[in-house]
């Protein structure tokens, strides 16, 4: 009896091994298809880059240029200053990394570690803020830079980071508190005070966090585009993103090959950075996302 | 020491306080007192009562049809989005080989910047070179439309590309779904639940946080599209995509009707808010917190 039960049991349960395994070879396939449907866009950016004007309209779309075309990369990139662009790009990106690390640390770090009044209430408007639109904030903001006088000029897209960021806040003070606070204690016994113990203690232990905010930061300012539309105005001011799309209204979008070399020249830093730097992302979204 | 601890909370937190008055309560209060006025940032403001949200809800129908093109992006992109990136989290979440490549590339999309997309699908919907219409050709032999040149097409172009950034929910979703105990799958298998059952009656429940957290933050996202809109069309053609977020640009920054633009961003933000609420107060019903507290 139990022999005749395990010799019938043995191919239905091949059989569901085989179901089993051809239904995860469906699913990968599906997967497989799925990272196609992201990744035949960036790579046609690549080869139309590298095409020659009349081979942009040559079918099949992804055909490979005869030659690669490579001084494409020199018309894009001499047409207009964009040197000049992605050196403006820097002095806001730099500035405004920097601040958005120290600061959002020193915040953060008050709402991990200490104590005070109205603590709680606080928090929670830090929290709202990050629903906040940047549609109702940002006409009487501009109105304030204009009667300032930095209409046309950087500081309106550096100096808001000195005074934090709530997203920023967020995901500092969620790793702030997975830090133990017997190092903290430890610390002040040894004499240092609330400031020193974050610069000595606390931040050296949230590198990957601190990581986080800065490549984030980069990656938000040197993609922005509303930013530098609305404040710069002359054309020798503008950023890479700017002057990106300003090529695309001076050019028109028929020289292709040119419009995606200058495009492949904008994406490569944040895609480097990213390939680097990938488990940082992922945690960092994984981060603010789910341990709310 | 307790006092001397409060004064170091507030002199940490002080940058963000200040920022907070200058750039986000002021802001605020002044872009709704703005709301009753004319202003043209040249010349002083003028009160202007009611007016700004008379002729808007009255008077223009072009806030009216701005508002609709962002409902159906909204009501296509954020329940198609939803949908595809759970989808693929669920798949890749079944151990498939690759996991972490995979994950890179769909996330890929994500970092690179607005503009750029726009460009390279601008380029990918043309009608005669385009990459779309060629596969449709090729694989289905359909000759597809002019997409972001036609009418009808052009909210449909914006979802198609909208899909593209769903790697940012899906690395969510995913990290949701290894959060799920094992043991409610054995416990679900045990009582003979089919893989179907255990999704809808153990995975969905407990993703559901993320979930609503998706969907908020997708929904905030889709209400406020401009870079693209901005870059591709402009609006275009014959205002078909004629996006809110846009049409107040215009309004603030190309015709200087800044009273008019800040009561269509309170208006916006009005909306956000009721939208914000109803999701967060629906979730009893449909979101569920371990803890029983409530999550967010």
């Amino acid at each position: 009896m139990t022999t005749v039960a395990a010799t019938s049991g043995v191919p239905t349960r091949r059989r569901a091994q085989s179901a089993r395994v051809l239904v995860r070879a469906i699913l990968l396939l599906l997967v497989a298809a799925g990272a196609l449907f992201i990744m035949l866009p960036l790579l046609w950016m690549i080869v139309t880059s590298l095409k020659e004007q009349h081979e942009t309209y040559l079918m099949p779309p992804w055909r490979l240029p005869a030659v690669p075309q490579w001084r494409n990369y020199l018309t894009a990139l001499t047409d207009l200053p964009f040197g000049r662009y992605y050196l403006n790009t820097l002095t806001i990106v730099v500035p405004v990394l920097l601040a958005d690390v120290l600061a959002n640390a020193l915040i953060a770090y008050g709402f991990a570690r200490l104590r005070g009044p109205g603590k709680d209430v606080l928090f929670l408007i830090v929290l709202s803020t990050m629903m906040l639109p940047g549609q109702v904030t940002m006409i009487p903001v501009y109105i304030l830079f204009s009667k300032l006088g930095w209409i046309n000029s950087y500081r309106p897209l550096i100096v808001p980071a000195l005074f934090g960021n709530a997203f920023f806040i967020f995901l500092l003070r969620q790793f702030f508190r997975t830090i133990s606070t017997e190092l903290d204690d430890s610390a002040r016994i040894d004499g240092c005070g609330y400031f020193s113990t974050l610069w000595r203690i606390i931040m050296p232990l949230s590198k990957p966090a601190l990581a986080t905010v800065a490549i984030f930061s980069f990656m938000a300012n040197y993609n922005d585009f509303f930013g530098p539309l609305i404040y710069l105005n002359s054309n020798e001011k503008f950023t890479a993103a700017l002057g990106l799309q300003f090529f695309q209204v001076r050019r028109g979008a028929s020289p292709w090959h040119l419009l995606m070399a200058a495009t492949v020249v904008n994406i490569v830093p944040c895609v480097l950075l990213y390939g680097f730097a990938q488990r940082l992302f992922i945690q960092g979204i994984v981060f603010t996302g789910v341990k709310g | 020491m307790k006092r001397r601890e409060a004064v170091a909370f507030y002199t940490c937190i002080s940058p963000w306080i200040v920022g907070f008055i200058v750039f986000s309560a002021g802001p605020i209060l002044a872009s709704l007192i703005l709301s009753f006025a004319e202003y043209s940032i040249t010349s002083p403001p003028v009160f202007a009562g009611l007016a700004n949200y008379r002729l808007m809800f009255a008077g223009d129908p072009l806030f009216w049809h701005s508002l609709k093109v962002t409902m159906i992006y909204t009501f296509g992109a954020v329940p198609l989005g939803l949908v595809l990136s759970l989808t693929v989290a669920v798949m890749l979440n079944q151990k498939l080989p690759g996991l972490s490549l995979w994950r890179v590339m769909y996330y890929l999309p994500n970092v690179v910047s607005g503009v750029a997309v726009a460009l390279l699908w601008t380029i990918i919907f043309n009608k005669q070179f385009g990459l779309l219409n060629w596969l449709l050709y090729k694989a289905l032999h359909i000759t597809g439309p002019g997409w972001i040149s036609s009418k009808q097409w052009v909210l449909p172009s914006f979802v198609v590309m909208s899909l593209g950034g769903g790697g940012g929910p899906m690395v969510l979703y995913l990290a949701a779904l290894q959060g799920v105990p094992t043991d409610l799958y054995e416990a679900g298998q045990i009582d003979g639940a089919g893989s179907w059952r255990r999704f809808a009656s153990i995975t969905l429940p407990m993703i559901s946080p993320t979930v609503l957290f998706n969907v908020v933050t997708a929904v905030i996202a889709t209400f406020q599209t401009f870079t693209s809109a901005y870059v591709m069309t402009n609006g275009g053609p014959q205002n078909a995509s004629l996006f809110y977020g846009l049409y107040l640009y215009r309004n603030a920054f190309r015709y200087f009707k800044m009273g008019y633009a800040a009561a269509m961003a309170w208006v916006l933000f009005t909306l956000i808010l009721i939208v914000t609420f109803v999701l967060l107060r629906s979730s009893s019903f449909w979101v569920y917190y371990e803890t029983g507290g409530k999550g967010m």
